[in-house]
């Protein structure tokens, strides 16, 4: 429970020093609150003791572990991106809630990776996502964040409305809710696979997968920037780890239902995203679509079922991270310097800004697939998870995806390298703490891929069918 | 360090100088001199390996290194050279080198240019070491984004169109060539130990022939995108067009040969049963690719575009000769890969030279120009005497193995085939001494290029360097030949038990 705990705890504490704090040195909370978190995430690399808690509902191994402090790195990585945009004056005012919330969000996301009953995750999911809906509709002054809170929070209520109405189901056709039970007492009667249907519904809401994604290009837009980052990257990565090992733990006997359903949502996601993406102007809902797709990518390791699927996905969203949050990051610097987000404005940047041009670059290769950063190895090894179960078609088809996907990202670096400007950004220099971050960011996008032993770590944790 | 790895290590110590220069003039000499120490490289190596043949050394691979990289998916970063891979370093080397010099001149963003140029570079050296196929696989798409970067931002004419264009088919043979090697790993271990990603030890194992009737043709048009396989070819007339003159000398010369070669070393070497039944389909494509390319590259009016379909008309047949599968026409292919990269790159440096002259590329527009710049006039001659395939040059070497190899098939399809194939030769001609005539013969035609400046003492480096290296191969062959006939024997071992004659 130490990830939880120290999790609260820092939240009580953030919430105590802005109690107590002047209301004049309200700026100096952001530094206070990352140093906290950035403490908590240090402490949860720290060996952790692995087994059960409350009869078997709350659960913690080794696989847990990582995944929890994947997640807290990407939080992490968010909140030193957020400090510029918290400064400004409209912000000022709201820090502390800002950290609260995301923290709580942060605690549900842990719980419901530990649940081992299907009442916790249930509880850490809610936890997870309404915060989220109050921070979507963070800035108070603009008409598009209220529509972008009010749409999270009524289609994430809709979603988990289903996602209950399928775990009811699962219940009342096993009389247990303990995923150790359920798996048992599973089998192939229709009520219970309608149940299983209900429950991927709901999930596949959180991780936006075509056909439930409607909601995201809208909030992601309506959202400030570091939220759609934290969204796109901390919400959905959580999402897609529960749903990992409640497949592989808890329903292994219809594998050849949830095999089929993946295989059909994987392959409309990633082309439906790509082809969305290629239209789009704003850079937000650009990254948005994209972000979507790659959901498509990571469920060809979910299919094969196997070891090398877990530990490619759960690689794959650490690489994702670095990817999304650096080119995340270079979007917030360039709002938060001159507001502009269309890719129109990026052209000429490369002679304004260079490095955040390459930061781009590297960001965006990495989310294409392209060598030598670690983008390229996280696609390869989802690859090489879904044909060692024999889905060459469904690779097939995923590698055609991401040649679809090159073309608009190498639009943005058209824009940024090739295309001339008569009026380019001016060239900014940005503050320490979004440059520490997209240091980060690149160290990660490069390191990850190189050193085997990242993944070999994450291998050895995973497990298969 | 090993020697092999070298070869990638000096072009990133390269770029790594480049990056801390403050100065842009220094630039183009940290990349000569980088590039000149590849060089250097390059002979030591073929000493060495000579020398370690004579000696008596057998192995299939020499100056073997491994390491474990990703032990769980027996991914490791190995390296190995035989007698065909010590030929393409030395053709890229040189091939650099020369490109290095023709690109003296280039001003806006020199760092970033030589950068880029470098780092494609890295990538052709590192696909050519490698004998893992993770590791060829990560050298080979390291190419790809350089050369968008290249030819979108110091490209002439539609360069944007032309470099997605070529970015996005390039990536499309990556594409399936992913799902080929995806499928030869997974079938490297009939007998259940682990699978692996080696070369020289799938080579040992026969892959289950079902999975090789559907990874055979998914690896060989992957490579053959590359290769200028008909009809995957088309990215290859603008891609040339449109990209500057080093990196067309590049791409030409040494990208398209890792088409060729990655066909032979992958999908033929490893997979020869499925090759011998499909070969046919394939032949009949490198075919239209050689004929078609010879006669679009008649009706062309832009020299770039000339070169390039003549690229497509000479990389299909390195296609055309290792698809017979016989000693003789494999040892062709080998040193057709070798004598047109350096042919083309010579066209291309010339072309480059001729256009920073005269501003235009349209052969109508230019007329005479042998009395006006007799040394590139003379050079242009002999270049194309060599793509026409005269004796005393390396391409008449080259087409005829290629040919004589192919007529010995005892099948009629092939033989039919190689005469059509054959015809080719006499299509070059008329597009090339037609060009020669225009260009450089009879009077000067326009008034304003009756001034211009012959070559300089870069660009004269450039083109002697590869004048000479064509010479050479197209006198001496024997040295380049024997080296390649050694490192032919597992592979027509391989090939034998399947179809002996």
């Amino acid at each position: 429970m130490r990830h939880e705990l120290l999790l609260i705890a820092a939240a009580l504490l953030v919430l105590m020093v802005e109690i107590f704090s002047d209301p004049g040195k309200k700026r100096r909370l952001s530094m206070f609150s990352i140093i906290l978190f950035g403490a908590v995430t240090i402490a949860g690399f720290l060996p952790s003791p692995t087994g059960h808690l409350f009869g078997g509902m709350y659960l913690s191994s080794g696989t847990t572990l990582i995944m929890k402090n994947i997640l807290n790195i990407g939080a992490l990585l968010v909140f030193i991106q957020s400090v510029t945009w918290l400064k400004k004056d409209e912000n000022s005012e709201k820090i502390s809630e800002y950290f609260l919330l995301l923290i709580s969000t942060l605690v549900g996301m842990n719980f419901m990776i530990s649940a081992g009953h299907f009442l916790i995750f249930y509880i850490g999911i809610e936890l997870a996502t309404i915060p989220i809906a109050a921070l979507s509709a963070y800035d108070r002054y603009k008409n598009k964040s209220a529509e972008a809170g009010i749409k999270l929070i009524l289609s994430s209520a809709l979603s988990s409305g289903i996602l209950l109405y399928g775990l009811s189901m699962i219940y009342g056709t096993t009389g247990t809710l303990y995923f150790s039970e359920v798996a048992v007492h599973f089998s192939n009667n229709s009520l219970q696979i309608l149940g299983f249907i209900f429950f991927f519904a709901g999930m596949a809401f959180k991780i936006s997968i075509i056909p439930f994604h409607l909601w995201t290009a809208d909030v992601y837009e309506g959202s400030p920037v570091n939220i759609t980052s934290y969204l796109s990257v901390i919400s959905k990565g959580a999402a897609v780890f529960i749903l990992i090992i409640i497949l592989f733990t808890v329903f292994p006997v219809i594998i050849t239902t949830w095999q089929k359903t993946i295989f059909v949502t994987s392959i409309l996601t990633m082309t439906v995203g790509n082809l969305f993406a290629i239209r789009q102007k704003n850079l937000k809902r650009f990254l948005a679509f994209s972000s979507i797709s790659q959901a498509g990518y990571i469920f060809l390791g979910l299919i094969g079922g196997n070891q090398t699927g877990m530990a490619s996905v759960i690689y794959y969203i650490l690489v994702y991270i670095f990817s999304n949050l650096g080119a995340f990051g270079v979007v917030i610097a360039i709002s938060n310097a001159t507001g502009k987000e269309n890719i129109d404005d990026y052209n000429g940047l490369y002679h304004t800004n260079p490095k955040l041009s390459l930061v781009m670059i590297l960001a965006l290769f990495s989310l294409a697939g392209i060598p030598p950063v670690a983008g390229f190895f996280g696609k390869f090894f989802l690859f090489t998870a879904a044909a060692q179960e024999g889905f060459y078609l469904l690779v097939l088809i995923a590698v055609l995806n991401t040649i679809i996907s090159l073309y608009y990202y190498l639009l943005v670096v058209k824009a940024m390298f090739i295309t001339k400007s008569e009026t380019p950004i001016e060239s900014f220099k940005s503050d320490f703490s979004t440059r520490f971050a997209l240091g980060i960011c690149i160290a990660g996008i490069v390191v990850t891929g190189f050193a085997s032993i990242i993944f070999e770590v994450i291998r050895n944790l995973s497990f298969g069918v | 360090m090993d020697i092999l790895s070298l070869f990638v290590v000096i072009p990133f110590l390269t770029i790594t100088a480049i990056l801390l220069l403050k100065d842009t003039h220094q630039v183009r000499l940290v990349s000569a001199l980088g590039m000149g120490l590849q060089l250097l490289m390059a002979g030591v190596l073929v000493f060495l390996y000579l020398s370690a043949r004579h000696a008596g050394n057998t192995d299939e691979m020499l100056f073997v290194k491994d390491y474990v990289w990703f032990k769980s998916l027996n991914i490791h970063y190995a390296v190995g050279a035989d007698g065909i891979s010590v030929a393409m370093i030395t053709l890229t080397s040189l091939v650099v080198f020369a490109g290095i010099f023709a690109s003296w001149e280039v001003e806006y963003l020199r760092k970033e240019f030589f950068i880029s140029l470098i780092l494609l570079a890295s990538g052709v050296f590192g696909f050519f070491i490698s004998i893992d196929l993770f590791t060829m696989f990560l050298f080979y798409e390291l190419a790809v984004i350089p050369m968008y970067l290249l030819i979108g931002i110091w490209g002439t004419g539609p360069k944007e169109y032309s470099a997605m264009k070529l970015t996005l088919m390039l990536m499309g043979g990556s594409a399936l060539l992913l799902v080929g090697l995806l499928g030869i790993y997974f079938n490297s271990s009939p007998d259940g130990t682990q699978f692996t990603f080696n070369i020289l030890e799938i080579s040992k194992v026969v892959i289950p022939i079902d999975a090789q009737r559907i990874f055979f043709p998914l690896t060989f048009v992957g490579f053959g995108v590359l290769g200028a396989l008909f009809p995957f070819h088309t990215w290859s007339p603008d891609g040339h067009a449109s990209a500057p003159t080093a990196v067309s000398m590049l791409h030409a010369g040494v990208l398209m040969k890792l088409g060729g070669y990655g066909a032979f070393r992958v999908a033929i070497f490893l997979m020869p049963e499925a090759a011998h039944e499909l070969s046919w389909i394939f032949i009949i494509l490198t075919s239209i690719s050689v004929i078609y390319g010879a006669f679009g590259a008649i009706a062309q009016k832009d020299l770039k575009y000339i070169n390039a379909y003549s690229s497509v008309s000479h990389c299909g047949l390195v296609l055309f000769a290792v698809l017979m599968m016989n000693q003789t026409a494999m040892n062709g292919a080998i040193i057709q890969m070798i004598s047109h990269g350096l042919m083309t790159a010579l066209f291309f440096a010339l072309i480059g030279m001729l256009y920073g002259r005269t501003h235009t590329r349209m052969i109508y527009e230019m007329g005479g120009l042998m009395k006006v710049i007799p040394f590139l006039s003379v050079c242009y001659v002999i270049a194309g005497l060599a793509s026409l395939g005269l004796p005393g040059l390396s391409g008449f070497v080259a087409e005829m193995t290629i040919f004589v190899g192919a007529f010995q098939h005892p099948e009629l399809f092939y033989r039919i085939v190689t005469i059509l194939a054959v015809s080719s030769i006499v299509i070059t001609a008329v597009y090339i001494l037609r060009v020669v005539a225009i260009l450089l013969l009879g009077p000067t035609t326009n008034k304003h290029f009756e001034h211009l400046p012959d070559a300089k003492w870069f660009e004269k480096i450039s083109v002697v360097t590869l004048i000479g290296s064509v010479a050479a191969i197209g006198l001496a062959p024997y040295w380049l030949s024997s080296m390649i006939g050694t490192s032919l024997q597992p592979v027509i071992e391989k090939i034998v038990a399947i179809n002996p004659f």
